[in-house]
């Protein structure tokens, strides 16, 4: 007679220790394995897009700090290429090379975070977290001698930076670009070859270039597939055509992929910020855009690569002061797509590291 | 760096595919009609030399007399891209066809525009709400939401 | 009575401070000297539980002080890995913080959840601590130092641990909550398969020393057991870690997995005691370890209470090391490490140790050293055969198509 089972179901969040934020799947189980995950959405919705209806084009750039709470530099970077697409303003080198180094720093903070929280899923009792959060908060401190602020930034402006870096800022970012890869040996070393991190992490979730691809799915989760797209290279935005920097891409597509690209992609960024130094030049941080911006009817699409993916801006405008309709494409919530497809038939071990190895912000998820 | 495809170029290729389907397009943009949207987008993904593969956003803005949604596409293999729109008219009933059997992706962003704009979108195998919860009156992004609501 | 009596020297004073010595013929436990206790005659068994229990009392509570300074060791210890401080406000060095834990413990609400059978719900708690303070009664924690030496004590220690699997079902299935029932789900699987490796790695010094008593093994412990069982102390550390629900191993209470696994509705004092049997587990495992592999409380100059002590703090230390560094496996894999390594090496353990004790019967030093020499390479060559095939093994792909046994709700 065979035994008699029965699938039961989850509900993993929304307050769970590693759904990483307000998040909730709806997951039926046969033992441990996943028959079927359903994400639910929505427990951090704020409706940023509507919000921003009734701003002016300057108080949105607070908004954009609070979508992707961990890349707030390239989440305002996004959001003024746009808004300056869209009033046909350009901003003065000075003040795009200050922004292309707030976020390539940005990029490297937002990828500790994500390394150390994956890290974390897979069940290492935090250590390697709070290495990560080491280097992050150096981080945070040159962002708090750029702005005063350390998360929600609102550093950047139409047009370019609200301020110059002040005179210590360049040495330490210099000690920074000069240890952070010491640090990040460290990491391989304490990780890369761990042997526990490789069997739980090697050859699981398994991501495919065409279900990426279809799924439009970006940013280091389409890159561990093999495929080398980065908009920094295939669409280069503000400076980066005059950057030497590599695309690290992954074999299988699988978790530790996903991993290791973030990790490499960290080094690259180092890479970017060694050549900012080298090329700045004094001058203008910010061209002469008014407070209250008008920018002409129209609209306008712009996107940057951030740490989690494509992140895109599209702002329409009727002439006023405030957008008409601003649209966020928030990497982090089309990701995942796929996220059904991936964990199916997976162990619920395996599915928390999956979900945290595609790396979601949740303030991003939910606007 | 990625090519915009000029809406003049874009009304041909979408003319190839639907002869009647362009409506209205500009130096940047094409619109189309809402019915044919599925056909349209299948020829972009699939004809040669375009291969519009990967589906960047679907957008969904409010103009009061219509909707309009706007579909940005980009060939990763050609690096370019193309904006398409579509109009809607009819705040009650506003649909349009779902482009999710052509990019997966639409899945997910298609749900949003229908929680947050009130956009139907026939075909598509899950349409509930995504973001707010399923009791929730009406459409917070269309613009007469606050009347509406009152 | 008598081993109680003859090796104890507390339980001896206890018992001849009270019990009256005039009618015994001879000399009495007591001996000459002491004639007169504080209770008529006849009443001696009354005495006898005075001091048992007061010997009890005492062993209880200078063991849970010693929890309490583990937990402390080990978040201080964990800090330092971590490049964080650790507890460091509470009293000079942050000493004070287990006892402001015991007390924010003892306030907190004590909520049932209204879906669990509230029966089990309250006895597992209690289930959970008491093997591991039973345990105490056979652990020697120096010369004459015991409370029981009972002539199967590695046997009781094997049985009185694995209740532990038990209390943690009933904790995971009376609490109501799935996460809890998966946490009971995996204790089951995990502990029973667990027990296997660990009670064979224990066979191959049970054959060199040919007794069961904890004592007995300490004293036949010319070469510290840890060099000539280097095999069966891997197996009993990785095995008794797995036991003890501890990095790698700790899917029972997975917090990034199933939130605390089958303690996850407890709270209040009842919590605490989950987490005094833990650490309390922690330490116990210690010092049977220390007994079984380090010489127990042996070891020169220093007192050897003072040296058991030690020694089960080096392990503790080993195992927060080990928490702090590794990743947690999955199901499966930990599945696969018991009944695919631990348990063939154990064999080839047990194997090899019975063929030496049959060559030589009666080992000179000399032929000891000779049976490290051999046990080691046997150790490193079988651990790294082995984990050669298992990582071979551990690169199958993770998925596996779900079974199609959905059951309609009838």
């Amino acid at each position: 007679m065979p035994l008699r089972t029965e699938p039961i179901t989850i509900n993993i969040g929304p307050q769970h220790p590693s759904t990483h934020g307000v998040f909730r799947l709806r997951a039926t189980f046969d033992g441990e394995v996943i028959l079927d995950v359903e994400p639910v959405f929505g427990y951090l919705h704020r409706g940023s897009e509507k919000l921003a209806e009734e701003r002016t084009y300057t108080q949105v750039i607070t908004l954009t700090d609070r979508l992707d709470y961990v890349s707030s530099m390239i989440n305002n970077q996004a959001y003024v290429l746009a808004c300056e697409k869209l009033a046909g303003v350009e901003a003065p080198e000075r003040g795009m090379y200050l922004r292309v180094i707030a976020a390539e720093l940005q990029r490297i903070a937002s990828h500790l975070v994500a390394t150390g929280f994956l890290i974390n899923d897979l069940g290492a009792f935090a250590t390697p977290l709070m290495y990560c959060f080491r280097e992050r908060e150096k981080i945070l401190d040159l962002f708090e001698m750029l702005c005063g602020a350390r998360i929600t930034v609102t550093y950047m402006r139409v047009g370019g930076v609200f301020q110059d870096a002040p005179e210590d800022f360049w040495p330490a970012l210099k000690t920074f670009v000069k240890e952070m890869p010491i640090y990040l040996d460290e990491y391989e070393q304490l990780l890369s070859e761990n042997e526990v991190l490789l069997i739980r992490t090697k050859g699981v979730a398994i991501l495919s270039t065409e279900t990426a691809i279809n799924g439009s799915v970006s940013g280091p989760v389409l890159r561990s597939t093999g495929y080398p797209w980065d908009l920094r290279k295939a669409d280069p935005y503000e400076l980066y055509d005059r950057f030497d920097f590599e695309i690290p891409v992954g074999e299988r597509g699988d978790n530790y992929d996903r991993y290791k690209v973030r990790i490499s992609e960290m080094r690259q960024s180092i890479r970017i910020l060694e050549q900012c130094m080298q090329q700045i030049e004094p001058g203008l941080v910010k061209t002469d855009v008014p407070l209250l911006l008008r920018p002409p009817v129209g609209e306008a699409y712009a996107h940057v690569e951030s740490p989690k993916g494509e992140l895109g801006f599209y702002v329409v405008s009727d002439g006023g002061v405030s957008p008409y309709r601003l649209k966020i494409r928030a990497p982090s919530f089309i990701n995942l797509t796929i996220l059904r497809e991936l964990v199916i038939g997976l162990k619920l071990a395996d599915m928390i590291v999956a979900f945290g190895s595609i790396d979601v912000n949740m303030g991003e998820v939910d606007r | 760096m990625t090519r915009l495809l000029t809406g003049e170029e874009l009304a041909g290729h979408v003319r190839n595919a639907v002869p009647e389907a362009v409506e209205v397009w500009n130096d940047r943009d094409v619109v189309i009609r809402p019915g044919d949207v599925v056909d349209v987008c299948s020829y972009l993904k699939e004809t040669p030399g375009l291969e519009f593969n990967y589906l960047n956003a679907i957008s969904a803005v409010d103009y009061v007399e219509y909707f309009e949604v706007v579909y940005h596409l980009t060939s990763m293999i050609h690096n370019h891209s193309a904006t398409l729109k579509t109009r809607v008219y009819g705040r009650e009933e506003a649909s349009v066809p779902s482009v999710v059997n052509i990019w997966h992706g639409a899945d997910l962003q298609e749900r949003e525009v229908w929680d947050l704009m009130g956009i139907q979108f026939t075909g598509h195998h899950n349409l509930k709400r995504v973001l707010l919860w399923d009791e929730f009156p009406g459409h917070p992004l269309r613009k007469d939401f606050l009347e509406e609501i009152r | 009575m008598p081993s109680l009596l003859e090796g104890n020297a507390l339980f001896r004073g206890i018992y001849c401070w009270l019990a009256a010595n005039e009618g015994n013929s001879g000399p009495g436990p007591c001996g000459e000297a002491l004639r007169d206790g504080l209770l008529p005659v006849g009443w001696e068994w009354v005495a006898f539980f005075a001091a048992g229990l007061g010997i009890v009392m005492l062993l209880i509570n200078v063991f849970l002080l010693l929890v309490m300074l583990y937990t402390y060791m080990e978040r201080r210890l964990l800090g330092r890995f971590q490049a964080r401080l650790g507890p460091n406000r509470t009293g000079p060095f942050g000493l004070l913080q287990p006892v402001a834990d015991a007390i924010k413990l003892l306030t907190k609400e004590d909520l049932v959840p209204a879906g669990a059978d509230r029966l089990l719900f309250n006895l597992a708690p209690i289930a959970m601590i008491v093997p591991v303070l039973l345990v105490l009664a056979v652990l020697p924690f120096g010369e004459n130092s015991f409370l029981a030496n009972i002539n199967v004590g590695i046997l009781f220690v094997v049985a009185v641990t694995s209740v532990n699997t038990l209390a943690m079902f009933m904790a995971g299935w009376a609490s109501g909550n799935r996460y809890a029932m998966f946490g009971g789900m995996r204790a089951v699987a995990q502990l029973v398969s667990y027990e296997v490796p660990v009670v064979l790695s224990i066979v191959g010094i049970l054959l060199y020393t040919g007794s069961l008593s904890m004592v007995d093994i300490v004293e036949a412990q010319r070469i510290p057991f840890i060099l000539l069982q280097p095999l069966a102390f891997f197996i009993f550390i990785a095995g008794s870690s797995a036991e003890m629900n501890r990095s790698p191993f700790d899917l029972v209470e997975a917090e990034s997995e199933i939130v605390s696994g089958y303690h996850t509705e407890y709270s209040g004092m009842k919590f605490g005691l989950f987490q005094l049997a833990e650490f309390g587990a922690v330490l116990v495992t210690s010092g049977v370890m220390a007994t079984l592999f380090l010489k127990g409380w042996e070891g020169p100059v220093l007192p050897s209470h003072l040296w058991f002590l030690i020694k089960v703090f080096f392990f503790a230390f080993i195992m927060i090391w080990v928490r702090a560094t590794l990743p947690r496996l999955r199901i499966d894999q930990v599945m696969d490490f018991a009944w695919k390594f631990l348990f063939p090496l154990s064999l080839i353990n047990m194997f090899v140790t019975a063929v030496e004790v049959l060559v030589w019967e009666e080992p000179t030093l000399v032929q000891l050293w000779a049976m490290v020499g051999i046990n080691l390479l046997v150790a490193v060559v079988g651990i790294v055969a082995f984990s050669f095939v298992f990582k071979r093994r551990g690169l199958s792909p993770s998925r596996v198509t779900p079974p199609l046994v959905v059951v309609e709700g009838d």
